[in-house]
């Protein structure tokens, strides 16, 4: 008989079988109630497609965009979006490597949510450019003079990073989605699922071969993949740093941005995971504990930017730079205050309530929490940008910018465009690991723990014939 | 091994220490020609088997290098293509290529580290009449040996014994036609 023992992080979970089952079922019958998610979420997305086409036709002058505000909210957006992709990457790739048990059943949301963040925020360079069918200017390619971009511009480093964290993130999400694919094509009874999932699982059948190179492919991964992560969102960073603007040229905009990134992306996965567990049903697999460490995780970050906002005032205040100090003191008292007391107020203040445990451990309290944060965070990168463009050096150039209706349908189309990728796939591939989730449950014995040392031993009891 | 015949014997286990005991057995015989089959990776069934380190990594350390390489090349080769200087920095700026030469290593060793998998892993395998049985994927292990003429029934009763649920043999019984 096989021996019942609980895992720790999900002592719900009875056996392997219960997790296919599980897992599998989220993706079969769709109610009525996702269908009217989706028509609305489409609904969105239209008014967002629809504002694209008036600026492409009419030109980009239908954006706020000003001199000397070249930049508004399509890059804030961009920057946003980067931003949430992050946390993905550190709960799939950096948690993997420091080996935390908490991380198997919410990873996959995670690393989803990162490869349609980064594929909503590579849309924003192309809106911003207002001739988005001249996108290839972009790409490191010569011109018809055979000139060649400039690789010492953080913006063509900018595009080395952002479409290398796209290609890395998603060969990341399918590479580690194999075995569950597998899974799926052997359970499921639907014509059009198995063809599909014949093809994506690419004949996997979990043999001893397989396992060992796909879990030292996965490991070469995430070890590639945490340096990228924090790489990206510096190339970011340096977007704005390596310019002499006042409030963006500062040598701690890097790892400020790297903790902010990090910071909205858990509390995105927050917002996210708390309504797909009410609606499916997943208590038994993102459990309370997962809930608090990712709270426990957000503290931290907003610790770490509160103190990158505090440093940059002083560092204003310090170096008895006159613009610099303008700067600053405009952020907080000029004609954009409101949206610098936003950011403080959801960044560094909310996420104090998450010293209590009660606070952590209430499903209901993080909900709200992680959409002031979310909020919060989009409002950091509008005040990094516009306050710092409106007043950047000459008084007589000076103008403030107030986002279109154009900017603002675009925004809200790319939630929609972001949620409609992510309501797809919960309903065509597994959305929590299948494979990976046995790893922290108990693993059924037939002679009970003391035989399974002896069973499975480092070689103790090699046979005559061994080379 | 070659699996494609489907003329030996697949065995099937609800537990993993089970499944260690039978590939043990057979590997003290002399039958180490075998395949195992589970739904999760298992150190115990990698040290049972005593499976050697595989080659991925020199997939991802080779790529990686190219990447790099290249990426300085990228920037080296194009800035001495037309040598203006911008900004008063010399033509060949390298701390500005150390980063398209970072991201050009990642992107570079992420996907030999996939060509170095789908290499050693015979990644995509064949989906038609392969030894295979659809548990595996939920919950259960199994191994398939082929042993030579005249020792089944010796594999069979290792496989038995070691707690099998059940044990399968000939091109019927042990392969699915269509994964």
């Amino acid at each position: 008989m096989a021996t019942v023992i609980r895992s720790e992080t999900h002592p719900g979970i009875r056996s392997y079988e219960e997790v296919n089952r599980d897992v599998l079922k989220l993706m079969s019958r769709p109610g009525r109630a996702y269908f009217i998610l989706l028509a609305a979420i489409l609904a969105v997305l239209g008014l967002g497609i629809f504002a694209w086409m008036v600026q492409i036709v009419l030109g980009i002058g239908m954006s706020g965009l000003i001199n000397p505000v070249g930049w508004g909210a399509y890059i804030t957006t961009f920057v946003f979006w980067v931003g949430i992709a992050h946390s993905g990457t550190l709960i799939s790739a950096v948690l993997l490597l420091f080996r935390a048990r908490w991380r198997q059943s919410i990873y996959r949301a995670a690393e989803a949510m990162t490869v349609f963040a980064v594929l909503t925020a590579g849309l924003f360079p192309i809106i911003h450019l207002g001739r988005p069918w001249i996108f290839y200017y972009l790409l490191p390619l010569p011109n018809q003079r055979g000139l060649w971009p400039n690789f010492r511009s953080p913006l063509l480093w900018d595009v080395f990073a952002v479409s290398t964290y796209l290609t890395v993130s998603a060969t990341f999400f399918y590479i580690g989605m194999i075995p569950d694919i597998a899974a799926a094509r052997d359970a499921t009874t639907v014509p059009w699922r198995k063809k599909l999932y014949s093809i994506l699982s690419l004949g996997w059948r979990g043999t001893d071969r397989e396992w060992k190179n796909f879990t030292r492919a996965y490991l070469y991964l995430a070890a590639l993949a945490t340096p990228l992560v924090l790489s990206v969102h510096s190339v970011v960073s340096w977007d704005f740093a390596m310019s002499i603007v006042p409030g963006w040229h500062t040598t701690i905009f890097a790892p400020y941005f790297v903790a902010g990134a990090i910071f909205s992306g858990l509390a995105m996965v927050i917002t996210l995971l708390v309504p797909i567990r009410k609606i499916f049903g997943l208590q038994e697999y993102f459990t309370i504990r997962h809930f608090e460490m990712m709270a426990k995780l957000i503290l931290v970050t907003s610790l770490v930017v509160t103190y990158a906002y505090a440093t940059e005032y002083f560092m204003a205040w310090y170096s008895f730079e006159t613009p610099e100090r303008h700067v600053f003191w405009n952020r907080l008292f000029g004609d954009y205050w409101w949206a610098t007391w936003i950011m403080i107020l959801c960044n560094a203040g909310v996420p104090i309530l998450l010293w209590f445990k009660k606070v952590r451990t209430s499903i209901p309290a993080l909900f709200v929490i992680t959409i002031f944060i979310n909020i919060g965070m989009w409002f950091e990168r509008f005040v990094i940008i516009i306050t710092s463009l409106a007043q950047e050096y000459e008084p007589w150039q000076w103008q403030n910018y107030q986002p279109s209706w154009v900017e603002m349908s675009i925004l809200l189309g790319s939630f929609a465009w972001f949620f409609l990728w992510f309501l797809l796939f919960m309903r065509v591939l597994p959305a929590v690991s299948i494979a990976e989730l046995k790893e922290v449950l108990p693993v059924p014995l037939r002679f009970g723990r003391r035989g399974a040392r002896s069973a499975g031993a480092h070689g103790s009891e090699e046979g005559r014939g061994n080379e | 091994m070659s699996d494609r015949k489907g003329s030996g014997l697949l065995a099937i286990f609800a537990e993993v220490d089970a499944a260690c005991a039978a590939i043990e057995g057979l590997r003290e015989k002399g039958l180490r020609d075998m395949v195992v089959f589970s739904p999760t990776p298992r150190h115990e069934l990698e040290h049972a088997l005593h499976t050697p380190e595989v080659p991925v990594r020199l997939f991802t350390l080779v790529g990686g290098l190219t990447g790099a390489g290249s990426g300085f090349a990228l920037g080296i080769w194009t800035s001495l293509n037309w040598p203006l200087i911008t900004g008063g920095k010399p033509i060949i700026s390298l701390p500005a290529f150390v980063i398209p030469a970072f991201e050009l290593m990642v992107l570079m060793g992420a996907l030999s580290t996939v060509v170095g998998l789908f290499i050693n892993a015979r990644l995509p395998g064949a989906r038609h009449n392969v030894v295979y049985d659809r548990s595996f994927s939920a919950g259960r292990f199994g191994v398939y040996v082929e042993p030579p003429a005249g020792r089944e029934d010796e594999a069979r009763t290792i496989l038995r014994e070691s707690g099998a649920l059940e044990v399968r043999e000939g091109p019927e019984e042990v392969r699915v036609g269509t994964l």
